[in-house]
């Protein structure tokens, strides 16, 4: 029992921080028909400006002001970049986003090296925040699920409840539309990308120094997240939000259980031996095969239920 | 008149496969040729996905390396007196099996199109490179698997042991490769792939189920990336699971693929010479070799989406209408001023590599025999003003440039239009 | 009498609202029939309910006698039915030719074929300049289609629907955008390409409606409400009221000299 009450709100948190990431990659998908491949990168980024941000004048101040530059950083990319590409079409969209990615990588082992950088919760967030059935649940983590939570919430409020949220609303469907309504469309779309980066950003904050900050951190979570996009359903934010909850708890359930199916066939009195057809994938155990168990669900879904759980629009 | 030239290319791409080696005689050399070799037949299957099918992958090096691991394990096989395939076959080995698992993966993957398409050959890669950890009996593990291909009795007094030998087997794989590839490109399945490219919807409604033409293509795709990859295996005797099907890898033939120019047959052949060229050459030059791919990558896709093949048959168009020599003038000021930018952008990115990564062997370095210091101001200042007034005079001068071209464009229009009157 | 084309009783909501409300017709092989109807009255999609681009909600679409309702867009095409697009569809990145022998490789049966070339396949091309020469485009043979003009391109787009040989054309809205010449002329293409074949056309020019077709079927909120010789449409008190009482269309049908 502790260890399902434990494993599910560690599941939960780390399924909101895919979510967190996963909410603006779609908002700029359906908006723009853009899959910013950069949209880890910026989480990346979040991170490490975190560390050295919160190095000098501290993680809470850093909490505001690193989004606030990377989401200044992705405005300026789709001004600059971004838009001068989209007559050419979505595919050198998207391997313009790729080349993003791929500088960015570069320039933080640059500047930060490639090493794990030390960047630690600030004391507010370190221990527990309550103790369940003996095993703790760390404050960090229970910030994050606030965190995501809190930001869902205001993105929600602010799409349908501001005029701008309305004009992004209808510009995700009808952008020549709302341009010839006298709405300035492309800086919506650019307001929409430094938004998007920022949201990256800012759970790059938190995940970074719950997790761990290094180098890799943007592919290993980037691939994730793009699985989650597709079975949630290409630009539907429900879809993201409850694929990011399945993976998140499917995940963190997989880690931590041994079993195998040999462990599981010997227990109901099957023998299973080193001879036995097939022994080396009967021997994996759960938490060997954990890693892959996303991408097969990719597989599934793309089987049984090509549009994704909640999908509407086609990619 | 165009079926001569045709022919007349065909025979000097042979001729360079076979005469290249001789000329250029060096031990490095060798390598450089025996990669490319293959490296053309990768890029040029990865393009008829891309340039050809539209069809953007991120996972590549699934089917090149699954290639590269069954041609391995069917060298060790062959070494014990188990198989007796020679070792001019093994490529077809590759070949077959990156054939099969195109067509295991690719009837999920080519479900959908387009960016959902890339997401899912992403998710694919990753996928077949966890799962590799999980059977180190077939993937070999960390260390990967090793082979000999020297083995049995040879072929024709060849034993392939030395690289030369190694070199004359990828050049003639190239070429029979690169030949049926281009070939497939006018047979009606290649047409089509070419329509669905344009427009998939379309395709449906003139009798074509869109998906069967994506899933053929990238069947074919994966035979020959299957080729490519058990070449490699041959070359270097060792293949392994976190580099040989890695997402950096499949990275790595997106970028060059385009670089050289996806809507071109030739363009990847250029690729794959300029990939071999970077991440052999130029890694050895300088530890920023990854970013300034990165960022030529980036300003190709943002002026050049055609790469450099599109580059050069710009101007063959321009020289077919025997204007090129107006812009020979615009070109070299374009050149000369683009030299400082980079001069004075390079030399900022290496000092700032050399304290980062180099740090413990001093602040000097050696730039192109000019000494800098990382830790003298001078030689940042002196950076920054070149890199400053290159800017400046390279704008100034591809201003000039695109008013020259402008005009060359409009003339040859126009000259078009007359034509098509008469 | 066996029909070339019938619907029955055909729906199709999106969501909660219903675009076809229950439209029934059948069109005998070789009529020519034009489709017309207020603007939102579901023609378009009517169009893609035939052509399979949309599932039909219920309903039965028959072609030559058989079921194509719920059939891929492939299928229904390879069954005799082609359709053309009110924007055009066309291959850019392809020749004129390109597109053309494209539109005829299924019909001719080479299907996936990749060991044969197709500069051997003699009788596709022998199809496909014929075709060029019908949508009179041989000028233009080896230019992207994408670099025609927009006339040039709405003849390569019912080039491309004619070329697989359909016996059932839809066109939809073939003269959009056109100027009164150009239109007059296309109608005379489409006259020409189409002889003896069943033909249904959406259109909104009334000139072309009453020069081409032999019958008219009238939809009007997902309903036909009449489907008979343009003489009794335009006398019919229903369509009246609903659509040809108006001084524009009675002037366009004046024009065109009936």
């Amino acid at each position: 029992m502790e260890f399902f009450a434990i494993s599910l709100l560690n599941g939960l948190s780390y399924g909101l921080l895919l979510f967190m990431l996963s909410s603006g990659l779609t908002l700029i998908f359906s908006m723009m028909g853009v899959l910013n491949f950069a949209h880890t990168s910026f989480y990346m980024l979040g991170a490490y400006f975190a560390y050295t941000i919160s190095g000098t004048i501290g993680f809470w101040p850093a909490l505001f002001v690193a989004p606030l530059l990377v989401g200044l950083l992705g405005a300026a990319f789709e001004r600059y970049s971004l838009r001068r590409v989209h007559k050419f079409g979505h595919v050198p969209e998207l391997l313009v986003t790729f080349g993003m990615s791929y500088l960015i990588l570069e320039v933080v082992q640059l500047v930060w090296g490639r090493a794990t950088v030390p960047y630690g919760l600030p004391e507010q967030l370190q221990g527990p925040l309550f103790t369940l059935f003996g095993t703790q649940f760390p404050k960090s983590r229970s910030f994050i699920m606030f965190l995501a939570l809190l930001m869902l919430l205001s993105v929600w409020l602010l799409l349908t409840r501001t005029r701008i949220g309305l004009v992004i609303q209808a510009a995700l469907t009808h952008p020549e539309a709302v341009e010839s309504l006298g709405h300035n469309v492309p800086r919506v779309f650019m307001l929409v990308f430094g938004g998007g980066a920022a949201l990256a950003a800012l759970a790059g904050v938190i995940g970074g120094n719950t997790y761990v900050t290094e180098p890799s951190m943007a592919g290993a979570v980037g691939s994730i997240v793009f699985v989650v996009v597709v079975v949630g359903g290409m630009g539907s934010l429900a879809g993201a939000f409850l694929a990011s909850l399945l993976i998140g708890v499917l995940q963190t359930f997989a880690v931590a259980i041994d079993q195998s199916l040999a462990s599981g066939l010997q227990a109901i009195g099957v023998a299973v031996t080193e001879q036995t057809f097939g022994y080396e994938l009967l021997k994996l155990s759960v938490a060997q095969v954990a890693p892959i168990l996303p991408y097969l669900l990719l597989v599934l879904i793309l089987i049984f239920r090509p549009k994704g759980l909640l999908g509407k629009r086609e990619g | 008149m165009m079926a001569a030239l045709r022919k007349l290319i065909w025979v000097l791409f042979a001729a360079l496969l076979i005469v290249l080696p001789l000329i250029f005689r060096s031990s490095l050399a060798l390598t450089l040729l025996s990669q490319m070799g293959y490296l053309i037949i990768i890029c040029l299957s990865y393009n008829m996905l891309l340039g050809q099918g539209g069809m953007l992958s991120f996972g590549h090096a699934v089917y090149t390396g699954l290639g590269a691991f069954m041609a391995v394990h069917a060298m060790n096989l062959a070494t014990k007196g188990a198989l007796p395939l020679p070792l001019v076959v093994i490529p077809l080995v590759g070949g077959l099996a990156g054939m099969f698992f195109a067509a295991l993966f690719g009837y999920v993957t080519t479900k959908k199109s387009g960016t959902t398409f890339a997401m899912i050959t992403l998710g694919m890669g990753e996928l077949v490179a966890a799962m590799s950890l999980m059977f180190p009996g077939f993937f070999g593990g960390e260390g990967g698997v090793t082979t000999n291909r020297v083995y049995g009795h040879g072929f024709l007094g060849l034993t392939f042991g030395p690289q030369i030998q190694v070199y004359y087997l990828i050049a003639v794989y190239c070429f029979i490769s690169t030949a049926l590839m281009y070939a497939f490109t006018a047979t009606p399945l290649g047409r089509m792939l070419n329509a669905v490219r344009d427009n998939p919807e379309r395709v449906e409604f003139i009798g074509y189920d869109t998906q069967w033409v994506r899933y053929l293509g990238f069947i074919i795709a994966g035979f020959f990336a299957g080729i490519g990859g058990a070449l490699a295996g041959i070359n270097f005797e060792i293949v392994n699971s976190s580099d040989g099907l890695s997402s950096v890898r499949s990275g790595g033939y997106l970028l060059f693929t385009f670089l050289g120019g996806a809507t071109f047959f030739f363009g990847p052949m250029i690729g794959a010479v300029l990939l071999v060229f970077a991440s052999v050459l130029l890694s050895e030059v300088t530890k920023a070799w990854l970013l300034y791919i990165g960022l030529v990558f980036l300003l190709m896709v943002m002026y050049a989406p055609g790469g450099v093949a599109s580059l050069i048959m710009m101007n063959v168009r321009v020289a077919a209408f025997g204007k090129l020599k107006r812009l020979l003038r615009p070109y070299a000021v374009l050149l000369l001023t683009a030299a400082p930018v980079v001069a004075g952008g390079a030399a900022i990115i290496e000092m700032i590599y050399q304290i980062q990564l180099n740090a413990a062997s001093g602040s000097k370095l050696r730039f192109f025999g000019v000494d800098l210091d990382t830790d003298s101001a001078a030689s940042w200042l002196g950076a920054a003003v070149v890199l400053a007034v290159g800017l400046a005079m390279l704008e100034m001068s591809r201003r000039r440039f695109a008013q020259a071209w402008g005009q060359v464009q409009e003339e040859i229009e126009a000259e078009i239009k007359q034509r098509e009157a008469d | 009498m066996s029909f070339a084309l019938e619907l029955k009783a055909l729906r199709k909501s999106f969501g909660k609202t219903e675009i076809i409300r229950g439209a029934d017709l059948a069109v005998a092989a070789g009529e020519r029939v034009a489709i017309i109807g207020p603007n939102g009255a579901g023609k378009s999609t009517l169009f893609n309910l035939i052509s399979g681009r949309f599932g039909a909600t219920s309903g039965e679409i028959l072609l030559n006698g058989q079921r194509i309702d719920g059939l891929r867009p492939f299928e229904i095409s390879r069954m005799g039915l082609a359709r053309s697009f009110q924007i055009t569809n066309i291959f850019g990145r392809l020749s004129v030719f390109e597109n053309l022998r494209c539109g005829v490789l299924w019909s001719l049966g080479y299907k996936y074929a990749f060991w044969k070339f197709l500069a051997g396949l003699d009788d596709a091309n022998q199809r496909a300049e014929e075709l060029l020469h019908l949508i009179k485009l041989e000028r233009k043979r080896d230019t992207l289609a994408m670099n025609l003009t927009y006339a040039e391109q709405r003849a390569l787009e019912i080039g491309i629907t004619i070329a697989g040989g359909a016996n059932v054309v839809l066109l939809d809205e073939p003269t959009a955008g056109m100027s009164k010449s150009e239109t007059s002329r296309f109608i005379e293409l489409i006259r020409d390409v189409t002889t003896g074949k069943t033909l249904l056309t959406v259109e909104h020019d009334m000139g072309v409606v009453f020069g081409l077709a032999d019958k008219i079927a009238v939809l009007v909120y997902g309903e036909v409400i009449a489907f008979d010789v343009p003489e009794a449409v335009r006398a019919n008190p229903k369509v009246q009221e609903a659509y040809l009482g108006s001084v524009l269309a009675d002037a366009q049908a004046a024009e065109a000299g009936h």
